[in-house]
């Protein structure tokens, strides 16, 4: 496997790196952090938040380093005025959508791109009510910044349970079940990847949010079956 | 849930096509669709059971594609087009009332299901207003009667085509379909035959001496497309016509598909023979169903006469064609959502690359072509490329068909050489404006494109003359605006396109066009934001150069081209 | 959002796979479960129980301070105590104290043959090590075995006769290196869910082609080239004759044969009756399948077997195993990645309780208790004078039951386990239960077996205590305290070493066999000086590499992936000539159906842990599935109430209409006390491993009244059946 490296150049430096690896990792080789929101290593990359868009020299549009691959001769920046606008604008855009308060990540990227949260006052907000139909874990698509990671290890990426999917399209899209059917009624397992890979706290363990709303474990172990088992549709946990 | 519902009829449906696997869903839809008026839970697992997909995905398709519906709707359904061409020709009064005589039917207990709703542009613009019942045309829409919408009495749309060349659209405007036997009496079919004697490589080569670029849209090389999928490793190969025309304002395709089905077959299996395909798709918009049936009809009348199926012509060359409908979604007229649609899934785009040459349906090396481009290449094969290249100009080689609709006397689809000037098209082809009102603007390329002003008039239409005037072809789209127009109006129009049909893949677009679909309402409203200007400008930007796909790369396309020719009209009343 | 005052990584509870777990706590409570996604065992994956099934070490009915009988008990009338009334708290001196007495009385008035322990496969190694070294060091006896002997007995067996060895050959994520692997006998997506994981990604991402041979239409046959619906009991013929195709028809490995193997001759003359049409005839598999299947696994570069305890739990368990290990011998199919013969274990540290000697015919690292030199060098390891410890094979778990009455064993010590569900004709196991002298349960639970005792020693639970568990592919990982003991609980090893250093006193030896460890890495370096395989684990490594793989000879030593690259611990593998034998019980006129037994995904075996967990509002009752063929024909619905009938007993419980078991075949899981599957099953074992035949007793079902139900839980709607 001696396929010699293919030479770019990333803000400046000479970076070497090997054939088919993207800018993301050839650009992490070097030091330089790409930021990502959408991108997990152990999920397929689909490009889908384009915060790692980057300018690379001849390219009509930027592109997205979690996917593109380095070519020989690349000449690539991270940090043009382009690529800053695009990064502000869409983190604008995100907070002007969805509650980003369990996502502490995207918030230190809104610092460092100098993003308004407020930019676009009167937006239509997604702010779908909480799913709490399942004793393992809760559903706040109010949170849900449609990254797909869910859906993914829901299927192929890991699980193969496929009992996620979306709804809706453009910005009314959302991730949903069969006919937005309660989760115990589908093929959901309950292995929970999709919790573990949910990066703004959409996703929850039950007794982790239950913890947040102020039971004590004691109250929380001491729910009836009823009590933890959830709601059939999309109504909260009744006091 | 309906207790009673009764399976059987999906079930044999189903039974049919189950070998296909997931690529059935779409027409298994189309046929649950058809048969109970919705697509009931039941009827979904059973599909979902039927061809082996997950009943989650099975439910996201629905979800994706606007024709779907998972809750009742009135047995007939009504669509009004609500985007520029119509609007300007009074669409949202015929939506209104028509909902409103919809409401009545159903208070008075009429025995009719009524379901009106908005639609994208249905690619009528020369019958603005435009209506389709059942998915048939419905024109003039002001004068037809309630009794003739509720009974299905479509009709056959006559468009006005006209222009200096008539070769593509030799056999069309005649208010009928040209038969099999019509288009051969006039010389079809006879670059099929030319090209079976000729070797693949010999009739790339002559595409690619033509000059011939992509009518859709993007003006990639075809020759090139041809030989980049010949020459790709993996079996099997496929021909893909892309016939999802939904671009507001255009309208051509469906013309050639309506009246010449043939001239786009031929282009098509001569296609597969160059690069070694013996299956092909033909992807036609869901709304255009009688298009859909054109072509039906013209592919069994092909295979027939031995034009498609197995040793064509008496060659070693077998191929193919299978017929897709969309169900309603603008996005899968690019190229890798359409494959993805023809998969059975949600019409989400690829990322690129790789590209359909190599990685195109089913993950197979691909040709994908616009139905106008198709048309062109028998054309090219009879008269040699060398001869085809004397019309047009030198980098714009051949004829063109253009859409003119809007504020213009006589509305139709014109076939010019490339290099005419705008002025010609719509002040001698198209008669001029229709009223005393004199020209404002132009939409040139579509909702994509940008807008032309009367400094624009003698661009030549050329991919390289509008470029250097800083405007786009695109699909050959023209909807002229005379003064008196609010270009705010046609631009939150566009807007809402945008929004309305943005796939949700990725974030620019999913949320940036629903920004500008929002800031374009307030402005039309009069209630502007300071700041609103910038910010359909960060938006605009960021959707051009960050998002996935051509359609958000081009979302914010006219409202940029507006932000700098008037700029007025986006800044606050001051108080 | 919460913030966690720290997490802690481990390893989960349940399974063999070991997946990696990351616990997020606060106040000293868990409330989530995450994974490294750079875990090499399950690459940040996990089922629902490791995800979200740890609450059980919360629940209010856990028992956190040690409790003695209030009424006394006495052989033939002990009685269940599940209700806290019914003991009383006492002090860990005052417990300790009454165990050593009593332990002590009855050994020393009956002798070694009197005293018997269950170890537990769910305890870390060292909490095993301990216990089977005060049952053998300190009471002089062999009777020391655990849930090993229900589960994968046989493959053990067959293993060490054929090759030498017992574990899985291979490492379990190198299931995408294959090309080809048949499955048998094993359900992952239920019980290995996480190896299921890595299936399904080798065939739908890695080209692997898959081979199930299974009774029950489970929803790997999803993912199958081939699936061969067999008739249970019935593996000897088909995997013979598939060795009879890959010999007759030349596919087999001339090579390894020659260079590695034994006995080919003899094995090849008795394959020569089981012809395809044999096969069929007695398995009810089409012969081209049959055919089929041994070409394509013949003829693969690489190709695994992996089976679990379909092919073991059974009264010819070790001819089903040898069945698959003529196989992998014939075709060379073993000694290189992407190969192997693999018997995914059960219980998290199943592997490991096993290493560590908790079994009757072994002192820890396999070495046979007969043989002179072995036990010589145990007693030197436990300062025993030279003679002192037994030479004699000990009782297995079904015998140590069996033998319990005047005469045999009188004094039982359970760890953690739960024989009262688990062991096979329960009503049988009662009678027994009942008629101990005594009978000591050291546990989170009162379970059904426990409820018997005469004292409960309240253990820590994995969460509360530091030791290592050795996973089913011979990964020794690191288990790790979360949280401090609840209550007045105590880990394991801390309850033997205290209780070990009263017995000794009261035994008045002259010498200590040593229990004075500080932390349990003092006993797993013990355990190392002795078992060479275990040599180079040391916690000091596991801290710095993360998991070994077991044989890790030295300290230097990277641990072996996969095994027999070389040459088997027996020199040469040796093929086995088999004939078919049918199962003990067959169906008939009475009892037409076959019920197999098994578990659910939901749940873990004796329902101990899983059943005081929100995971049993997932599955809060029994179900017997039932084909919908055989469904119509008796008239029942799905959600019906039935009753099935075996030659032992009857048990009431829902039916579950579904294609997933064969017709023919019925399937029960063995968690539901309301239900227990195990009242149905007998115990006839195979006779070298001694094994009961969980998967083949003989039922009858029919209609029953919804009030004879054995549950009051309401039905869960699921929709992933």
């Amino acid at each position: 496997m001696n396929h010699p490296l293919v030479s770019l150049t990333i803000d400046g430096i000479a970076v070497q790196a090997a054939p088919g690896s993207t800018i993301l990792k050839a650009a992490q080789q070097a030091g330089i952090e790409i930021p990502t929101i959408c991108y997990h290593d152990h999920c397929t990359a689909n490009g889908l938040c384009r915060i790692c868009v980057v300018e690379v020299s001849g390219a009509r549009t930027l592109v997205p380093a979690c996917v593109a691959t380095v070519q020989d001769g690349m000449i690539i920046h991270t940090q043009s005025e382009r690529v800053r606008r695009s990064r502000r604008t869409i983190l604008e855009m995100l907070y002007s959508s969805v509650d980003l308060s369990e996502a502490p990540e995207i918030e230190t990227l809104a610092l460092v791109y100098g993003a308004d949260s407020q930019r676009f006052p009167g937006a239509q907000r997604r702010e779908p009510p909480l799913i709490d139909d399942n004793p393992m874990y809760i559903r706040d698509y109010a949170k849900c910044i449609l990254c797909w990671r869910c859906v993914q290890v829901c299927a192929e990426d890991a699980q193969y349970t496929y009992a996620l999917n979306f709804s809706g399209r453009g910005f009314e899209t959302q991730i949903s079940t069969f006919y937005h059917h309660p989760m115990p009624e589908t093929t959901c397992v309950f292995c929970g990847q999709c919790v573990g890979v949910c990066p703004t706290g959409a996703l929850k363990p039950k007794r982790e949010w239950l913890l947040e709303k102020g039971y004590t474990p004691e109250a929380i172990m001491g729910l009836t079956r009823n009590e933890r088992r959830g709601k059939k549709r999309r109504e909260g946990l009744s006091h | 849930m309906e207790p009673s519902l009764d399976l059987s009829p999906i079930r044999s449906f189903l039974s049919e096509i189950a070998p296909q696997g997931r690529s059935a869903l779409l027409p298994a839809l189309h046929a649950a669709q058809d048969f109970y008026g919705y697509i009931p839970e039941p009827v979904a697992l059973e599909i979902a059971q039927a061809l082996q997909i997950p009943a989650a995905d099975v439910f996201g398709v629905i979800e994706f594609y606007a024709m779907f519906h998972t809750h009742p709707v009135g047995k007939v359904i009504i669509h009004v087009c609500n985007d520029p061409a119509c609007a300007l020709a009074g669409a949202d009064t015929v939506f209104k009332q028509l909902s409103r005589r919809a409401e009545y039917a159903l208070e008075t207990g009429e025995p009719i299901s009524v379901t009106v709703e908005q639609s994208p542009c249905l690619g009528l613009c020369d019958h603005a207003p435009a209506l389709l019942v059942q998915n048939f045309p419905a024109t003039s829409a002001p004068e037809i009667t309630w009794q003739e919408l509720t009974t299905k009495t479509g009709r056959r749309p006559q468009t006005h085509v006209d222009g200096d060349l008539r070769l593509l659209t030799a056999r069309c405007g005649k208010g009928h379909t040209t038969t099999l036997k019509a288009y051969q009496a006039s010389g079809g079919y006879s670059a099929l035959r030319k090209a079976l004697t000729m070797t693949p490589e010999a009739l790339i080569e002559e595409i690619k001496a033509s000059g011939l670029v992509g009518r859709g849209g993007a003006a990639f090389p075809t020759g090139l497309k041809w030989e980049s999928a010949a020459r790709a490793e993996g079996t099997p190969k496929y021909v893909v016509c892309n016939a999802d025309e939904a671009e507001p304002g255009t309208f051509k395709d469906r013309v050639l598909m309506e009246d010449d089905p043939h001239q786009v077959l031929e282009g098509m299996i001569i296609a597969a023979y160059a690069i070694g395909a013996n299956k092909g798709y033909f992807y036609i918009r869901g709304e255009y169903l009688h298009a859909y049936h054109t072509i039906s009809h013209a592919l069994e009348e092909a295979r027939t006469a031995g034009l498609l199926g197995s040793q064509i012509l008496g060659s070693n060359f077998s191929f193919d064609i299978e017929i897709r409908r969309g169900a309603g979604a603008y996005v899968c007229g690019e190229e890798t959502a359409l494959f993805e649609s023809i998969e059975g899934k949600r019409g989400f785009p690829r990322i690129k690359p790789p590209f359909p040459t190599t990685h195109g349906l089913f993950g197979k090396p691909t040709v994908i072509n616009n139905v106008e481009t198709l048309a062109n290449v028998p054309l090219i094969i009879q008269w040699g490329a060398k001869e085809y290249r004397k019309l047009g100009t030198e980098k714009s080689p051949g004829p063109k068909l253009f859409c003119l609709s809007g504020d213009v006397q006589r509305p139709g689809l014109y076939e010019v050489p490339f290099g005419v000037s705008l002025r010609h098209l719509i002040f001698e082809l198209g008669g001029g404006m229709r009223g005393e009102s004199p020209f404002q603007a132009a939409l040139v390329g579509g909702a994509a494109g940008t807008f032309a002003t009367p400094e624009h008039l003698d661009t030549p239409l050329s991919f390289e003359g509008l470029r250097a005037a800083g405007l786009t072809l695109g699909s050959g789209v023209i909807t002229v605006f005379d003064a008196q127009r609010d270009l705010r109006d046609v631009l939150y129009r566009l807007a809402r396109f945008f929004a309305d049909e943005s796939c949700g893949k990725c974030y620019p677009c999913q949320i940036g066009t629903q920004r500008q679909y929002e800031i374009m309402e307030r402005i039309l409203n009069g209630q502007t934001r300071p700041g609103d200007a910038e910010r359909l400008q960060d938006v605009g930007w960021t959707m051009t150069d960050a998002s996935l796909c051509g359609l958000g790369q081009t979302a914010a396309s006219a409202i940029l081209s507006a932000l700098k020719y008037w700029p007025h009209l986006f800044q606050p009343v001051s108080s | 959002m919460i913030q966690p005052e720290r997490v802690v990584s481990t390893v989960c509870p349940f399974c063999g796979v070991g997946c990696n777990l990351e616990l997020h706590v606060r106040d000293g409570f868990i409330y989530k479960a995450t994974s490294s996604f750079n875990s090499v065992v399950n690459h940040g994956n996990l089922c629902v129980k490791g995800r979200f099934g740890h609450d059980f070490i919360y629940h209010p009915q856990r028992v956190t301070v040690p409790l003695i009988r209030k009424k006394p008990q006495r052989p033939g009338d002990r009685t269940q105590a599940f209700d806290l009334s019914e003991w009383r708290e006492i002090s860990w001196d005052e417990a300790l104290d009454y165990v050593a007495d009593r332990l002590v009385d009855i050994y020393q008035r009956e002798g070694p043959h009197a005293m018997a322990v269950y170890c537990c496969a769910k305890a870390t190694n060292e909490d095993n090590y301990l216990l089977q070294k005060m049952y053998r060091a300190l009471f002089r006896t062999n009777n020391v075995d655990h849930c090993t002997r229900l589960c994968h007995a046989a493959s053990v067996v067959a293993l060490q006769m054929a090759i030498g060895s017992a574990a899985m050959s291979n490492t379990a994520a190198e299931v995408i290196e294959n090309d080809v692997f048949i499955l048998t006998g094993s359900n992952p997506t239920e019980n290995h869910p996480i190896i299921a994981l890595q299936m399904k990604a080798a065939v739908r991402k890695h080209g692997a082609k898959l081979i199930v041979v299974d009774p029950r239409r489970i929803e790997m046959v999803d993912y199958a080239t081939l699936y061969l619906p067999i008739k249970p009991g019935t593996d000897v013929p088909v995997f013979s004759a598939m060795a009879h195709v890959i010999l007759k028809e030349g596919l087999y490995n001339r090579q390894f044969v020659e260079e590695r193997t034994e006995n080919f001759e003899a094995f090849a003359t008795s394959m020569e009756k089981f012809t395809p049409e044999y096969a069929e005839s007695i398995s009810g598999v089409d012969r081209n399948l049959i055919i089929q299947a041994a070409r394509l696994y013949a003829t693969a570069k690489n190709a695994a077997i992996y089976w679990a305890l379909g092919i073991p739990e059974s009264s010819h368990g070790v001819a089903n195993a040898l069945s698959l290990i003529n196989l992998a011998l014939l075709t060379g199919h073993i000694g290189r990645r992407g190969t192997g013969l693999n018997p995914l274990r059960g219980q998290n540290n199943v592997q490991g309780a096993s290493d560590a000697g908790a079994m009757p015919w072994h002192y820890p690292g396999y070495q046979r208790v007969d043989i002179e030199e072995n036990a010589r060098r145990w007693e030197q390891a436990w300062n025993i004078e030279p003679g002192g410890l037994s030479r004699q094979l000990g009782l297995t778990t079904t015998e140590i039951l069996s033998s319990v009455g005047p005469g045999g064993v009188r004094a039982l010590y359970i760890m953690g386990e739960n024989p009262m569900m688990s062991e096979p004709n329960l009503n049988h196991t009662r009678q027994k239960m009942q008629e101990l002298e005594f009978l000591v349960a050291q546990d989170l639970f009162i379970n059904e077996s426990g409820a018997f005792a005469d004292v409960f020693l309240p253990a820590a639970s994995w969460a509360e205590k530091e030791g290592t568990f050795t996973n089913t592919d011979r990964r020794v990982q690191r288990v790790r305290q979360v949280i401090p003991p609840r209550g007045q609980s105590r880990p394991d090893w801390e309850i033997i070493c205290d209780l070990a250093k009263r017995i000794e006193k009261r035994l008045g030896r002259p010498t200590t066999a040593y229990w004075d460890y500080r932390h349990p890495s003092e006993i797993l370096e013990e355990m190392g000086r002795y078992v060479p395989e275990y040599a180079g684990v040391t916690y000091e490594r596991l801290e710095r590499e993360g998991g070994l793989q077991t044989p890790v000879w030295d300290k230097q030593h990277p641990g072996t992936p996969f095994l027999f690259a070389e040459t088997f611990p027996r020199g040469r593998g040796k093929f086995h000539p088999l004939d078919y034998t049918p199962n003990a019980e067959m169906p008939d006129d009475d009892y037409p159906f076959v019920l197999s037994t098994g578990r659910v995904l939901e749940h873990w075996h004796g329902g101990t842990l899983t059943r005081h967990s929100w995971l049993d509002d997932l599955f809060p009752e029994p179900l017997v599935d039932i084909h919908p063929d055989d469904a119509a024909r008796l008239g029942i619905q799905n959600g019906d109430a039935v009753r099935v009938t075996s030659r032992r007993a009857s048990i009431v419980l829902r039916a579950r209409v579904t294609p997933k078991t064969n017709p023919g075949v019925v399937f029960i899981p063995f968690h539901f006390h309301e239900a227990a599957a195990n009242l149905l099953t007998h115990d006839i074992i195979d006779p070298q491993a001694k094994i009961p035949e969980y998967k083949a007793a003989v039922v009858r079902v029919s209609k029953a009244r919804p009030e004879e139900l054995g549950t009051r839980a309401e039905p869960q709607p699921r929709g992933r059946y």
